[in-house]
């Protein structure tokens, strides 16, 4: 098989920090052709009991490639640059919305690999905690790698 | 959070307003660039159809983003949402090179009341007359 299974249970130290600002809350949204208010206006978001304008719940995602894509593009994982991937895959869950001057770190764990016939896949948590330590949100997401098992496999 | 459904005025089968989204190349360019996710069979032909998919393809982060539109406009506050998933993104959203784009049709209904005033809504989403997403929920603490 092309991808290194080894990194069953292997953990990403965090990342970096991200600082949420409302222009990227803004044109995330906007790319999702999603325009509600609690997006774009933060009278409008006040006026639903949030302190500022809130994130689309998938900007949660967005970290995963922000942050470098781990672990795809680490060359242990014997990810090469084709064939390509596909999203199989995927659930989020907030504790509460992502907000401007958020201050996230994002630690990501490979939680499973597998052989599908001519296709590999795996699933890996993203964990997205502010640099304090507060909780904020869990992406589980699983990706199909297309046809890199080796002949016979799975 | 402020949903304006109220969870005492819902019911296992309740249905929530279908959408009808329409997707084109530029929308996946955008969302590429927002996203930070240049795979290249979302904006790339000759690299779609080289790897056996009929044509470019929407990312299905833009996908689910669309189906979960339905669950928060239907909400009123997208702070509500609890949880989305997706089991399985089954078939791909193909997005041609034309004027017209692709039609996403995204229904739901309530499958499931939950304590704390949260209930689980079952998702369809089809394009091109097919299921691009297998067991698709997404939870919403109501009113």
């Amino acid at each position: 098989m092309a991808l290194n299974h080894d990194f069953v249970g292997r953990t990403h130290k965090p990342t970096e920090i991200y600082e949420v600002s409302r222009e990227k809350i803004r044109d995330y949204a906007l790319a999702t052709g999603d325009t509600h208010p609690a997006y774009l206006d933060p009278e409008a978001a006040k006026e639903l009991g949030h302190p500022d304008v809130i994130a689309p719940p998938s900007f949660a995602v967005m970290l995963f490639f922000r942050f470098g894509g781990w672990p795809l593009y680490d060359p242990e994982f014997g990810k090469k640059k084709e064939p390509v991937c596909v999203h199989r895959a995927q659930r989020t869950t907030h504790r509460r919305p992502i907000q401007p001057g958020d201050r996230l770190v994002q630690t990501t764990t490979v939680d499973d690999m597998r052989v599908l016939g001519e296709h590999e896949q795996w699933t890996m948590t993203h964990t997205i905690d502010t640099v304090d330590g507060e909780h904020v949100c869990t992406v589980v997401n699983t990706i199909l790698s297309r046809g890199t098992a080796a002949p016979g496999e799975g | 959070m402020a949903a304006r459904v109220r969870y005492d005025e819902v019911g296992v089968g309740t249905e929530i307003p279908s959408r009808e989204f329409t997707v084109k190349r530029v929308d996946l360019l955008r969302f590429c660039g927002a996203c930070s996710d240049y795979t290249m069979t979302h904006w790339n032909e000759r690299v779609a159809k080289a790897v056996g998919l009929p044509d470019v393809i929407a990312h299905g982060t833009f996908t689910i983003a669309e189906a979960v539109r339905v669950v928060t406009d239907w909400a009123g506050d997208p702070g509500a949402l609890v949880e989305y998933s997706v089991r399985r993104f089954s078939h791909p959203v193909v997005v041609p090179d034309d004027d017209e784009g692709a039609r996403l049709d995204v229904s739901g209904r309530i499958e499931k009341k939950l304590d704390d005033n949260q209930v689980v809504v079952r998702l369809s989403a089809s394009s091109g007359g097919r299921e691009v997403m297998s067991g698709a929920r997404a939870v919403v603490r109501l009113a």
